[in-house]
């Protein structure tokens, strides 16, 4: 059985280094992984998008409508974005966390409300907090990627924590270790 | 030792196992790590060359000095490299030369969708495509044995979903050949008769290729259930499988050109229905044609755009996984021009002008999304300088008063020089602004030449703009700092009415190099704001006017100030009017 995980956000969130601690802790377990990302012109502010594939054979490196176990959303309008990713009765762990895009900010279109209770409306499990505060109360606001991985393991009972644990200690410099161990555990909690 | 590796990097480490010596590039996306990648091996020499035509010219250059070279570029950076390609598989080598190619189906970051293996029939060069990070680096290494055996340069055909996806790879040891010594042939020499030799030769070793095509584990049938036969290659591969496990018989070609003729007439004699699964052009397709076989493809699966998974299950009209829709529309999040970039401020002083913009490729393109909207078109690199050219041949004055050419810096160098070389010589009165923002920017961060630095960061040789435009025959050069907008519009205004051809260089770098002073974050003094959004004309994503006031995403600003200068009521920092 191949499990399907997205990590969507905006441009410069940090989405990259998720996937790559994610990759690495899926790899250590003996699954075959595929890591899907997006470089180049998105990266600059625009909508962003990585998928992660794992399973005893991986063939597609990319997750398609109605297929994704679980989408983790750094951000609150890219959940709504990516919903229909997502497998009927699947998980979103998402940031409340709201940045407007341009289209918002120029007054062309509206940021949608009460978006959580949307997903849930549409038969999703929502998992959602500020994970901006979690990151801040871990240290620096920078982690808060980090913390999204930390409750994003608790939906993936195949891996212990001191496994992810591990991989955090061989994916972050040192001088950060700490306080990424922080967020990863409180994200987790 | 087994590990995760982006599929650029595998193409690196296949170089590197390889044995190459010398990789000179221009970056593109989805091309770009393979050099950078590359680079961090101290064994290999590599290099950012001007554009891709210098760089295969330059990496060809070492292989004839005896050491395995390869280039690395995008989809339309192969049309740059056409020239030396097509006489480079004539003249041959002396050592093995690999041409890396990225296409870039769905146009994730491009103009265009075009589909290289054009390029591998029309050169007469073997290509090579495989399908996961694994295969990028056997097949690269594959290619230089190719490309020593037949004599010819070989094609790495990758796409944006194999460059820019990780999957599982054992790496292996560095194995150099011996250098080869340069020996003087005058059938080198690539003019009428050795020419007209070479293209004898080039001929008899395509049926070579194809004799090798039949039998090389490059291509491999792989039987299951025989009511299907789909024959594919590269990612396509991979959802071929996804969809069918072993509901179908897949024949996956690892050589793309030449393509065999016995293999595929085996294969389809073995299937109820043949099909092939191809992104792009029907290239395959058309090869299965013209061998007589009934095959469906295009028929079947578009032309245009990436494929996927469910693509490929709704094309077959199969069972297709279904998602739940958000109840209402989601706004688009475009990307955009950073907080503090440079080029915004010039943007929004040509809008203010109401100029015809002939925009480039860089970052800068993204100066024609709202609400700056300042740019009318754009081509190909350097088509900003010699389309502007033309454009006021036809428009005369009108044109030369209201129209500009913006082109960054690395682009400037990679195909502007030239185009501005046509305006001076042949005296239109255009203006053209060369947006400096010492890097290349939208590729991630590369060295070029007028950055003083090499793709290493290390002190290197530094083209001097302004001295350049001016010994092109330009005597109208003048610099502008970007975040002053009375003196970029000043500058605009006064070489718009010039009778002379001129260049504006707007410089100042981009804030996302590593070391650029920021000055602090702005703090409005909202107590002033009227909630005008003035300072929203210049789609900085740092600003936002909610409740009718000015508010500041400090984590994003940069303090450049260009909002400040917009501001008649001075709640930006700014002394107002």
């Amino acid at each position: 059985m191949t499990k399907n995980i997205m990590i969507v956000g905006v441009g410069g969130q940090g989405t990259l280094l998720a996937s790559k601690l994610m990759g690495r802790v899926l790899l250590e377990r003996g699954f075959d992984v595929k890591v899907s990302e997006v470089h180049g012109m998105s990266q600059r502010g625009g909508s962003v998008v990585t998928y992660v594939r794992f399973g005893d054979k991986v063939y597609s490196p990319v997750v398609d409508r109605g297929e994704a176990d679980v989408i983790i959303s750094f951000e609150l309008l890219e959940a709504a974005r990516w919903l229909e990713y997502l497998k009927p009765g699947g998980r979103i762990v998402v940031n409340t966390q709201q940045v407007d895009p341009m289209p918002v900010i120029t007054g062309a279109a509206e940021y949608p409300e009460d978006i959580v209770a949307k997903l849930l409306a549409a038969g999703a499990k929502v998992d959602a907090e500020d994970f901006l505060a979690v990151a801040e109360r871990a240290g620096s606001a920078k982690t808060v990627n980090i913390a999204l991985m930390g409750r994003f393991s608790r939906y993936l009972p195949e891996i212990e924590e001191e496994t992810w644990l591990e991989a955090l200690k061989a994916s972050v410099p040192e001088k950060f270790l700490e306080m990424n161990l922080r967020a990863f555990k409180l994200g987790r909690e | 030792m087994r590990e995760l590796m982006l599929g650029n990097k595998a193409v690196a480490r296949g170089l590197y196992e390889a044995g190459v010596k010398v990789i000179s590039s221009y970056p593109g996306t989805p091309s770009t790590e393979i050099t950078e990648e590359a680079a961090l091996y101290p064994e290999i020499y590599c290099e950012w060359a001007p554009n891709e035509k210098v760089a295969l010219e330059a990496a060809h250059g070492a292989t004839l000095g005896g050491v395995r070279a390869a280039c690395a570029m995008k989809h339309v950076g192969l049309n740059v490299a056409a020239d030396p390609l097509f006489t480079i598989s004539y003249q041959g080598l002396n050592a093995g030369l690999v041409i890396c190619v990225a296409d870039d189906p769905g146009m994730h970051s491009s103009q265009n969708e075009q589909d290289s293996r054009h390029y591998a029939k029309a050169a007469k060069a073997p290509m090579l495509e495989p399908s996961d990070s694994a295969e990028a680096i056997e097949y690269t290494k594959r290619a230089f044995e190719l490309s020593e055996k037949f004599n010819t340069p070989v094609f790495i055909k990758m796409c944006t979903r194999v460059a820019h996806s990780q999957s599982v790879v054992e790496t292996g040891e560095r194995v150099v050949p011996d250098k080869v010594p340069y020996v003087k042939d005058p059938m080198k020499v690539m003019m009428t008769v050795a020419s007209r030799r070479a293209h004898v030769r080039v001929e008899e070793r395509t049926r070579a290729l194809i004799d090798f095509a039949e039998t090389t584990d490059l291509n491999r049938v792989e039987m299951g259930d025989t009511s299907v036969g789909i024959i594919t290659s590269s990612t396509s591969y991979q959802y071929a499988r996804e969809v069918f496990g072993d509901r179908a018989s897949i024949l996956k070609l690892g050589l793309v050109w030449p393509l065999p003729e016995k293999l595929i007439r085996d294969f389809a004699s073995k299937v109820k229905r043949l099909i092939v699964l191809e992104e792009l052009d029907p290239f395959i397709e058309e090869h299965c044609r013209a061998l007589g076989l009934a095959v469906e493809g295009k028929s079947l699966f578009p032309v245009c755009g990436e494929f996927s998974q469910n693509l490929v299950r709704e094309s077959l009209k199969m069972d297709t996984p279904k998602g739940v829709p958000f109840p209402e529309s989601v706004p688009m999040r475009p990307p955009v021009m950073c907080a503090g970039c440079p080029h915004r401020g010039v943007f929004y002083v040509l809008k203010k002008l109401k100029c015809m913009v002939y925009g480039d490729i860089g970052c800068y393109t993204l100066g024609a999304v709202a609400p700056l909207n300042a740019m009318d078109l754009n081509v190909c690199m350097g088509a900003s300088c010699s389309g502007l050219h033309g454009f006021n041949l036809a428009m005369g004055e009108e044109g030369e008063r209201h129209s500009v050419g913006v082109i960054g810096d690395s682009t400037f160098i990679h195909s502007g020089m030239t185009g501005i070389c046509d305006i001076a010589y042949n005296m239109t009165n255009s203006t053209v602004i060369i947006l400096d923002n010492s890097i290349t920017g939208m590729t991630g961060h590369q060295q070029n030449p007028t950055t003083g630095k090499n793709l290493r960061g290390e002190p290197a040789g530094k083209v001097d703009l302004e001295a350049l435009c001016r010994a092109l025959g330009f005597e109208r050069v003048r610099v502008v700092d970007p975040y002053d907008l009375a003196a970029t519009e000043k500058a605009v205004r006064e070489e718009l009415a010039a009778q002379a051809p001129s260049i504006i260089i707007s410089r100042r770098p981009c804030v996302m190099i590593k070391g650029t002073v920021h000055l602090p974050p702005i703090k409005p003094d909202t107590a002033k704001c009227v909630g005008c959004k003035a300072c929203m004309a210049i789609g900085c994503p740092a600003i936002a006017v909610r409740d009718k006031k000015v508010s500041i995403d400090t984590t994003l600003c940069l303090g450049c100030g260009v909002c400040a200068q917009l501001c008649k009521f001075g709640c930006l920092g700014g002394e107002g009017k």
